[in-house]
This record gives structure tokens, C-alpha cells and sequence, in this order.
């Protein structure tokens, strides 16, 4: 898979991206746009309006077979088995001792038939597992990322963009739901689902379609003022709908409930699963770290690896800091101790040969406005 | 093109020497490689700076990289501005994106600076 690569893998939109002046970085064994105009400006074009990504790097993997449910809630944390047809739910996949190996969407498209989504850096290892754990259930797995291109398109007027380009009834299409229909002439899956906090769409298309539904997408939305938003301003809207990023607030050492995430750990549904008896043991034990939000109340800005102390004593790491667009001021997200993760509690973190107050707030920093 | 009367670093800075007075700024190649410049932390006045080391730091919205003292001398002053404007850095990089003035402890480190050619040249390799 993808990380086996010497080269990075290029989307199908990889000469789109690079005609429109975009700067492109290697992520997860793949090229794509860090940028094109500025982080900032695509980041506020999201929140005020609509922008289109390609995200045709994440893993897409079909999971289909009389058995595909319970081997999913076999694989899984989460119990796919219980998803009605047509809907989705956020899940992770742990390793047996109870870390997390990623976080994934799993998407029911039938009685039979899920599509698993997993990050591009985690794919081949997401592949590599299922093929293992789904090893004697009656199902077939097939890795269909490099046969996928994903298009998402974003913020408060996605819905209107859209709608000109899809026989699918949006109107109808809750929060993580998922259709089949056709977008630009092209037949396509279509999920209300997202990674910016706003409302928006993930277009799955065949990877040759990928341009058509990214062009049309471009042009049915350009007097809404529609643009193309790159990975650099995927961080930050993430960051400030408080959504955790694999590598940054998920890994290994990481338990789900750790991440605040575990809602997701289904430890009530039948049978045995892939890190039950750790997760178990884990929940019962309590978490040793907590997962929270900080505001810097004094100047700089907080990031992946600095330090966060209570009073003298060393309270945790900082995984993920920026200067947040739409908010003005430097967020942060850290694991602390739990005992000084109520929010309100003033930490500090070390920004080079400072300690920098920070206050313990809510998840997430940004909410849509209702 | 690069302002011609200017020297340069290859850390991307720039330097206006008028007598003993060195203005210091960064580049508007090195702000647009930055991105969105968003924080600026420069040295106060009267520090003593020496030569190609990191005397402060600019973060744009994705990283944060050092700015690097172009000559050695004390700090005369800092701009301002920039603490509640550091886009300044990207909108304006020769003019009011400037950020130090040095009182030059030795007009001759001038020589160890890049001309605008060879600057130019530096870029276009990259």
C-alpha cells in the first residue's frame, strides 16, 4: 500500500492542483496540495461559504458478504452489525492491547455491504488487519482505495452547490447518511459527513471521474465562491471543531477512551472483538491522560510536542496548536493529567524558554451557527 | 526581481545598511514560502545580537522558523507593528514588514552578505 512507495502516489487531480498554482507536500506516501492561495483564506472560504478538497488519498475499503456485519464488529470497536442501510458511524480499529491503530467512518451501503474509510497513512496497515481479522467470517474484502477518487465539498452553501449537480435529494440526506445517485452525469455515492465542523459532502466516484465531479463541483459553485481548500486548511478547520487527527491525538499509545472517544467502544454488543479485554481492562482501570482543549491566554503559540505544566509539575504534551482563524486567538488540543483537565483550570505550556498561561476549555472551539 | 540597493542571507533576510544603522527584514520569497505569517517574536531593544544567530521567531499558520540575526550589533529597535500585524510580513515584506534595526558592531560582516544577483540566484535554484 501507499507507504511502501518510494514516490509519492498522485490523485487523479494532481495537474488540477498544480495548474491552480498550489503548493504540494508529501502526506501519508502521497502528493497533495498543502495550499493554493493561503491557509487562512481557504479556511475562512469554508466557514462562509463553500470549498471543495480532494481527498482521494484516503483508503476505501468494501467489506461485503453475508457475514460483513458481524465480521466488521468482530474487527472493529464500534458494532457495524446494528448501522441501518444507508447510514454511517465514526469507529476505531485497536490493536489487541487496546491502542488505537485508526479511526475510520464505516458506511452501511446494504444489507451485505460496507464501505470502511481510513486515512491514507494508515490504509495499507487498516487493509493488512481486516484481511487478518476478517480471516474465517463469509465475507470478501476488497481494498478499493487506489480504485477511488473522493471529493468533499464543504461549508454552509454545499448543499445549494450541490443540489445543481445530483439526482439525489439532498434535503433527505441527514448527518451522516450515505446515497447512491449520480453527481455531474457520474455514478457516485454521496455522504453527508466531514472534517471541518461545518455542513458538507464526501463524493465517492469512480477514481477515472474524479476530474469531471472536481470540475463540475468548481464551476457550479464559482458564483457562490466556491474554492479549492488544501491540507493546510483541513488542519485548522479540524483543529477548531475539535476532530482529532490520527498520528497527533490517536495512536498506539492512545487509548479511545483516553481521546475522549469512547462512545465509540461498544464494550455492550455480542461477541468477542479485536482489543475487547484490554479496553475492558482499561475502562475499569481509568485513564491515565485526557484529551483536552487550551486557549493561551499569553503571547505564542502552542505546538505538536510542547510541553504543559500545572503549576511546577509536568501535566502532559500539547498534540495539536494553531492560531485559530475564525476565532482570533492560539487553540490547542493536549493530553493532561486528569486531574487537571476540568475545564477552566489554568495550565501553562512550554513555547521555547517560556511558560505560557493556557486555560482548559470545552471541545470543540468552534461550533457552527444553528 | 529583488530591491537591488539591498543585501541579503541565505536564510531569506534582508538588510538595508545606511552608515551604521543595518534595517533587517525577511524576504518576499521567504513570506510566501511561510504562508500566512500570524506571530512574530522579536529581540527589545538594547540586546546584543551576533551574526547568523536566531535572535527571534516567526510562525506562519503551519510552522515556525527562527529569524536569524544578519549582522552583529545591538538592537536599535523593533517593529512594533508587527506584533498585532505580522501579515504585514507577507503584504509588505521591504517596507512595513521590517522588523529589527542594528546599530552594526562591524560595518565589514556587510561584505559576508549576498548582493541582489547573487540572491536572485540563490531563489532560482530553489
Amino acid at each position: 500500500m501507499a507507504e511502501s512507495h518510494d514516490t509519492p502516489l498522485t490523485t487523479p487531480l494532481a495537474d488540477r492542483h498544480t495548474a491552480r498554482g498550489a503548493r504540494m507536500v508529501e502526506f501519508g506516501g502521497w502528493l497533495m496540495p498543502l495550499q493554493y492561495t493561503g491557509i487562512l483564506e481557504e479556511h475562512r472560504a469554508v466557514r462562509a461559504r463553500a470549498g471543495v478538497f480532494d481527498l482521494s488519498h484516503m483508503g476505501e475499503l468494501s467489506v461485503e458478504g453475508k457475514e460483513a456485519g458481524a465480521a466488521l464488529a468482530f474487527a472493529l470497536t464500534s458494532d457495524p452489525a446494528g448501522l441501518a442501510i444507508g447510514r454511517a458511524h465514526y469507529s476505531m480499529i485497536c490493536f489487541p492491547e487496546g491502542g488505537i491503530l485508526d479511526d475510520l467512518i464505516i458506511y452501511r451501503l446494504g444489507d451485505e455491504r460496507f464501505m470502511v474509510v481510513a486515512n491514507a497513512s494508515n490504509a495499507g496497515a487498516v487493509s493488512d488487519a481486516l484481511t487478518d481479522r476478517l480471516h474465517g467470517f463469509r465475507v470478501i474484502l476488497d481494498d478499493r482505495s487506489l480504485a477511488t477518487g473522493l471529493v468533499a465539498l464543504q461549508g454552509p452553501r454545499s448543499a445549494g452547490v450541490l443540489a445543481r449537480l445530483t439526482n439525489i435529494a439532498l434535503d433527505g440526506l441527514r448527518y451522516y447518511a450515505i446515497a447512491e445517485g449520480d453527481v455531474a452525469g457520474v455514478p457516485a455515492l454521496v455522504a453527508r459527513t466531514g472534517y471541518t465542523g461545518e455542513d458538507g459532502f464526501e463524493v465517492f466516484v469512480d477514481v477515472a471521474a474524479a476530474a469531471t465531479v472536481w470540475d463540475a463541483i468548481l464551476e457550479a459553485g464559482a458564483a457562490d465562491g466556491v474554492v479549492p481548500v488544501g491540507l493546510g486548511a483541513r488542519d485548522t478547520l479540524r483543529l477548531e471543531a475539535g476532530m482529532p487527527l490520527y498520528g497527533n491525538e490517536l495512536g498506539r499509545d492512545t487509548t479511545p477512551f483516553e481521546a475522549g472517544l469512547g462512545r465509540v467502544v461498544k464494550l455492550d454488543k455480542p461477541g468477542d472483538f479485536v482489543g475487547r479485554a484490554a479496553l475492558e481492562k482499561a475502562q475499569a482501570d481509568g485513564i491515565r491522560k485526557k484529551l483536552v482543549g487550551l486557549v493561551i491566554r499569553g503571547r505564542g503559540i502552542a505546538r505538536h510536542g510542547y510541553e504543559v505544566f500545572a503549576g511546577d509539575r509536568r501535566t502532559g504534551t500539547v498534540t495539536s496548536g494553531t492560531l485559530a482563524p475564525t476565532l482570533g486567538e492560539a487553540i490547542a488540543m493536549a493530553y493532561v493529567t486528569p486531574s487537571d483537565a476540568e475545564p477552566g483550570t489554568i495550565v501553562s505550556v512550554g513555547i521555547r524558554d517560556q511558560r505560557v498561561p493556557a486555560q482548559v476549555v470545552p471541545l470543540p472551539f468552534y461550533r457552527k451557527p444553528a | 526581481m529583488v530591491p537591488q540597493d539591498l543585501r541579503y542571507t541565505k536564510e531569506h533576510e534582508w538588510v538595508r545598511i545606511e552608515g551604521a544603522l543595518a534595517t533587517v527584514g525577511i524576504t518576499e520569497y521567504a513570506a510566501e514560502q511561510l504562508g500566512d505569517i500570524v506571530f512574530v517574536e522579536l529581540p527589545e531593544p538594547g540586546r546584543a545580537v551576533t551574526q547568523f544567530t536566531a535572535v527571534g521567531v516567526i510562525e506562519s499558520v503551519k510552522a515556525v522558523s527562527d529569524l536569524f540575526a544578519p549582522v552583529s550589533g545591538e538592537v536599535v529597535e523593533s517593529n512594533a507593528e508587527l506584533s498585532d500585524k505580522p501579515e504585514l510580513l507577507n503584504t509588505d515584506p521591504y517596507g512595513k514588514g521590517w522588523m529589527l534595526r542594528i546599530n552594526l558592531a562591524d560595518p565589514s560582516q556587510a561584505d559576508a552578505l549576498l548582493d541582489a544577483p547573487a540572491y536572485e540566484a540563490l531563489t532560482a535554484e530553489a
